[in-house]
């Protein structure tokens, strides 16, 4: 997935020269998303900063009131809380605030996400966090084709956004568009059809998601795959146009389940899709806990394909009896 | 505290070979290097005093005396850990020993240091809080916060920067402004810039710094001027395009290395031959792959060791 967002920094920074981007070691490029781009574009648009996510955030508020498309980059989505105040009190107010005045194109970057013993600090997925401040899109693809083309999106947006990386995804490869394909913001996308269960699988959680629905129709359950990719604001209508189809609804997502998209999404369903409803919707989370380091508990805390099959095949018995 | 320093020194170099094995999950920072600091602040602490710490943790867990053993089983993630295998190599910890933590956020610590030294305050006990942080992290505005409040309320907090020369893959010049030490004075805070590479001078400024703070005249901070012989995390030639520092850089400064510089001290002043130095190598080498050794077969933590965890 790294490529694909690599590639579209590139596109849009060489599209716009108004982009700009900054974070913490981005000439080196910890993580590979930011790599060559200072190279390329030079010191000025592609800055390096110290550590002061609380600066950086507002700095990219002031810099894209005053006109510039910014992407600040915060390393590890944990650092997101670092630059909370900027984003939850300035980013998402000011459009409101001001009656207009003020629009904030910027992209708040960041990697989130465990599955690599990097312990309770560096392996938070803080979408629903992020999504409960309501004045901001929250992005997060599933697949490399979809992280370019809602990245794209996203730079070319004007009014502030997260793009949420999962880090387990980070080496996976996948197609990517090579053409200007762009993804709207805030909309859905089917990635497997099927007729008996949505499940409704969220970034990271897609390939553990896919390959449950490859198990599970061996075994005569037709699974059907949603990825919302922007879980803010949310695409209800795909979502229930596939419970329409199915009537059942599983939600996999790799955060803790208080407070959570798991529950928005099992909400949309319980009110909205009520009717469509044959049972009970599930929703497999991690525990409501930080994540544990030790890799047998970090395991067991964060969903994987088996956990998936599981659920769902309670709950198509569940129908059985 | 020449012992002290080369268990932290031996200590780091068995993680660096049991990473390089493949054996430990997440990732490890070390320490190996700026041995000095740590020890010539912790010399003059009690398990009553209260440390706080880095994502560059091991070395201010052992000289505050934190166990070995746990040490290595915590990183690798087992349940005889220091943290129950909760934490790993960025969250050792031990209340037992006012070890607060590592830690993985950059300037985390500092205003839980803070506190700390808040509630020294309140048992008027003559305990005092020290918070550990990188020159990188100088750049967070919570080490502006601690100052001034600190200052204000003359808590016995002792801020020790630990300026090695990098913030991950920035030099220091290039993300800091300024001299660190030179901040202090703004708030009041008396502040020095320390050889951190000789064990003297860092015990005398951390004396001077801990005296103060016991007495009720309040904070100190204390950049230590160091450097780190290990890259900023283990395997980073694994993902980086380029080199951030030179191999001769790294070579000019080894002669700096403050074991080296220490032993040739104790050696110049007679206080043991160099025959003396290679058998207390060699004996805390051996209690060091002891522990690390017997680490490797613990078991791992149960999933059920969660549950006490959680807030109910
Ligand atoms: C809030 C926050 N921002 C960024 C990081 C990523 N990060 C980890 S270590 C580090 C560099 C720290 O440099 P310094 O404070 O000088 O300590 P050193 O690594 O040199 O010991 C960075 C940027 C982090 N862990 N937390």
């Amino acid at each position: 997935m790294i490529h694909a967002i690599n590639d579209a920094l590139f596109e849009e920074m060489e599209r716009d020269e108004r982009v700009i981007l900054f974070g913490e070691d981005v000439g080196t490029s910890i993580f590979g998303d930011t790599r060559g781009l200072q190279q390329k574009f030079g010191r000025e648009r592609v800055r390096d900063t110290p550590i002061s996510e609380t600066v950086m955030a507002g700095m990219a508020v002031g810099a894209a009131a005053a006109g510039y498309r910014v992407i600040c980059h915060l390393m590890y989505a944990n650092f997101i809380y670092t630059a909370f105040d900027a984003i939850a009190n300035q980013a998402t107010k000011l459009r409101l605030m001001t009656n207009g005045q003020i629009r904030l194109p910027i992209v708040f970057m960041a990697v989130g996400g465990g599955g690599r013993s990097n312990s309770a600090q560096h392996s938070d997925y803080p979408h629903a966090a992020l999504a409960s401040l309501g004045g901001l899109y929250v992005v997060t693809p599933g697949n490399s084709g979809d992280a370019k083309g809602l990245l794209k999106s996203a730079i070319r947006c004007d009014d502030p956004v997260v793009f949420l990386q999962p880090a387990s995804r980070g080496g996976e490869m996948g197609d990517v568009p090579d053409a200007e394909t762009l993804i709207p913001l805030g909309k859905a996308s089917v990635t497997k059809e099927g007729a008996d269960v949505t499940l409704v699988a969220i970034a990271a959680m897609q390939r553990p998601a896919l390959r449950a629905a490859a198990e599970l129709a061996e075994e005569g359950i037709d699974v059907e795959v949603v990825d919302p990719r922007t879980v803010f604001p949310l695409d209800r209508a795909t979502i229930l146009d596939s419970l329409k189809k199915t009537g059942r609804l599983v939600v996999v997502d790799e955060a803790r389940q208080a407070g959570s998209m798991a529950n928005q999404i099992a909400a949309i369903a319980a009110g909205e899709g009520f009717r469509h409803l044959r049972a009970r919707v599930t929703c497999i989370t991690t525990r409501d806990l930080p994540i544990a380091y030790s890799p047998p508990l970090e395991t067991a805390m964060i969903p994987d394909a088996a956990r998936i099959a599981d659920g769902i095949r309670t709950l198509m018995k569940e129908r059985a009896a | 505290m020449f012992r002290r320093m080369m268990l932290i020194r031996k200590a780091e170099e068995r993680l660096a070979s049991d990473f390089k094995a493949g054996e430990l999950p997440g990732s490890v920072h070390l320490y190996i290097g700026q041995e000095a600091v740590a020890v010539g602040i912790c010399a003059h602490l009690a398990a009553s005093d209260y440390i706080t710490s880095t994502h560059r943790g091991h070395g201010h867990y052992l000289a505050k005396d934190g166990d070995l053993f746990a040490m290595f089983a915590e990183v690798r993630g087992r349940s005889s850990g220091i943290c129950g295998g909760m934490g790993g190599s960025m969250h050792v910890a031990d209340m037992s020993k006012g070890i607060i933590g590592a830690n993985g956020i950059v300037g985390g610590g500092i205003g839980l240091a803070a506190g700390a030294a808040l509630a020294a305050q309140l048992d008027g006990n003559g305990a005092v809080a020290v918070a550990f942080f990188g020159d990188g992290a100088s750049a967070q505005g919570v080490v502006s916060e601690a100052l001034n409040i600190s200052a204000l309320w003359k808590l016995p907090l002792i801020l020790v920067c630990e300026n090695n020369g990098y913030s991950e893959f920035s030099p220091t010049k290039a993300v800091i402004s300024g001299n660190i030490a030179d901040r202090g004075a703004a708030y009041g805070v008396p502040s020095v810039a320390v050889d951190g590479n000789d064990i003297a001078a860092m015990w005398q400024a951390a004396h001077e710094a801990i005296d103060r703070a016991r007495s009720g005249d309040g904070p100190t901070l204390i950049e230590a001027r160091t450097y780190r012989f290990h890259g900023h995390v283990e395997g980073e030639a694994g993902f980086l395009k380029s080199k951030y520092r030179t191999d001769e850089e790294v070579d000019e400064r080894r002669d700096a290395d403050p074991i080296k510089r220490f032993a040739a001290e104790l050696v110049s002043r007679k206080v043991l031959d160099e025959a003396e130095i290679e058998e207390i190598s060699r004996e805390i080498g051996a209690s060091v792959d002891d522990a690390a050794d017997r680490a490797v077969n613990e078991p791992w933590p149960d999933v059920s060791s969660l549950e006490s965890l959680e807030v109910r």
